[in-house]
């Protein structure tokens, strides 16, 4: 995109009618890596994609559990992430601390998205530069909601965002039709392809991606790495360098550097990859 | 010039008894299930003990309405940390925040006396018994409550346990076994609740050890 003028301040107007500072932020979004979220009826599933700056660091967490119900995908800067992920965490401790019952999803989200817009219209503040893809359960049922830094947010049956998220996107529309009836272990699969869309050719494994779930008699959790390794096993036609996974104790570490014991051979080949 | 004096009062005794007694790997703690106001029963079925995280169970007795919101509050605090650190609070941190958020009402006090139970990260059993302002102590077992008076000295004469400030530091947790335990506390309540007018009803008793928690019930008489 090339320098615009009119894109100084937040609160300058374009002669167009165009906030550029918050189309900027949007950017930001588009620049992170994927995260992915789809409903059924009773089941919302998040993945995202776990890529590590280098070998020896470990990845950036982008799931975050905000309460037994809801729970939050980021794409984008992750540290305005992890602070709107304690803020909602803390909403949906007070409003349960009042009420005596969960915060309902589509509340949280409209919470979220006018703390965004306040971001938009004061001259001593910035945007968050960060995208959520909200996957929450309440009385209405399952719910999967994107909040944008501009302060708008969508409902949506199945998204994609960050880099190469139109990959994904194309692999939702395709299938999106079946999710609504779909099995809990189905949505994780199509989780998994449509992230697998998004890393173009990549070999997908469990240590580069994570998967969350929240249905219904499911509280929201991050499915362990050796469940994910098994569900990925489990459709992978033809991969080579999956059967050393077959000892999971290597792959049971959490940190991205860990990975590198699993499939050793195959991996020298192709330093380029991490 | 006789000061005035208030004709409300914010504060009212629910009545009620609460114990616990640590032993080598298992805690027991129990509590009546009393509620009164006066000379007056509000209910016979109203339980005093809450588990606040899964190794650590408040009893307490005193006015309820404060308890409810220090256990809420406690409750909120807990799920603060579970965000944070990924894991439950240890007993020994519950009764830490326990202590600080009494003494925060310093000057309005949750009318609450606490008993406060467990598992520590060895797996032993702890009690730490509470005044209303945060005051506490880990000791091998305590009474809280209307009845406490009449079941301490009881404890005292069958569990006997060693100072903490002694030297060396000696085990305070009574070599008593789990069921030897808990018929002690079946026996200390059925006594308490004859001379005691706020005592009486049911007795909750709950266990935590190794395998996790469970609950029993006892009747007591309802006089």
């Amino acid at each position: 995109m090339f320098r615009n003028q009119y894109d100084t301040d937040v609160t300058t107007w374009s002669p167009a009618g165009r906030l550029f500072q918050v189309e900027y932020a949007m950017e930001a979004v588009k620049q992170g890596s994927a995260a992915i979220g789809l409903r059924s009826k009773s089941h919302v599933v998040l993945a995202c994609v776990n890529k590590a700056n280098n070998e020896l660091s470990s990845h950036q967490k982008k799931i975050f559990k905000v309460d037994d119900h809801i729970g939050v995908a980021i794409a984008g800067l992750t540290a305005d992430g992890r602070v709107l992920s304690r803020y909602m965490r803390s909403e949906c401790i007070n409003y349960s601390f009042t009420y005596e019952s969960p915060l309902p999803v589509g509340r949280l989200v409209v919470q979220l998205a006018d703390k965004a817009q306040v971001c938009t219209q004061r001259s001593w503040k910035r945007p968050y530069g960060v995208g959520l893809l909200v996957a929450g359960l309440d009385e209405s049922g399952a719910h999967l909601y994107y909040n944008c830094p501009s302060g708008n947010y969508f409902e949506y049956q199945a998204f994609a965002i960050g880099s190469r998220s139109q990959a994904a996107k194309t692999y939702l529309e395709r299938k999106f039709e079946t999710f609504l009836d779909s099995s809990r272990d189905d949505l994780v699969k199509h989780a998994l392809i449509a992230i697998r869309e998004t890393l173009q050719g990549e070999t997908l494994k469990s240590s580069i991606c994570t998967i969350a779930v929240v249905g219904v008699g499911e509280a929201f959790h991050t499915l362990d790495q050796e469940t994910v390794q098994q569900m990925i096993n489990a459709f992978e036609i033809v991969v080579e360098d999956e059967p050393p996974a077959a000892d999971p104790g290597t792959s049971a570490g959490e940190g991205g550097a860990a990975a590198e014991g699993v499939s050793p051979p195959e991996e020298g080949a192709a330093p380029m990859e991490i | 010039m006789t000061k005035e004096h208030a004709n409300w009062s914010p504060y009212d005794n629910n009545g009620g008894s609460c114990v616990a007694i640590a032993g080598a790997d298992y805690c027991v703690v129990a509590a009546d299930t009393r509620m009164s106001t006066g000379y007056n029963v509000l209910t016979r079925d109203y339980s005093k003990i809450c588990k606040l995280a899964d190794k650590a169970v408040l009893a307490s007795s005193g006015f309820q309405a404060d308890i409810k919101a220090l256990q809420k509050h406690l409750a909120a605090r807990h799920l603060i940390y579970q965000h944070q650190h990924n894991k439950q609070m240890s007993c020994p941190a519950v009764a830490q925040l326990l202590s600080n958020t009494l003494y925060y009402k310093r000057f309005f006090p949750y009318y609450a006396f606490n008993v406060l139970s467990g598992l520590d990260s060895e797996g032993k059993g702890c009690v730490f018994t509470y005044d209303a302002v945060g005051s506490y102590e880990r000791v091998g077992y305590s009474a809280q409550g209307s009845g406490s008076t009449l079941i301490m000295p009881f404890l005292d004469n069958q569990l006997k346990s060693p100072s903490p400030l002694l030297l060396p530091a000696q085990d305070a947790v009574t070599p008593l076994s789990e069921s030897e335990a808990i018929d002690l506390v079946k026996t200390v309540f059925a006594s308490a609740t004859e001379r005691d007018i706020y005592t009486g009803d049911r007795l909750e008793v709950v266990v935590l050890n190794a395998d996790g928690i469970r609950r029993e019930y006892m009747e007591l008489r309802k006089d």
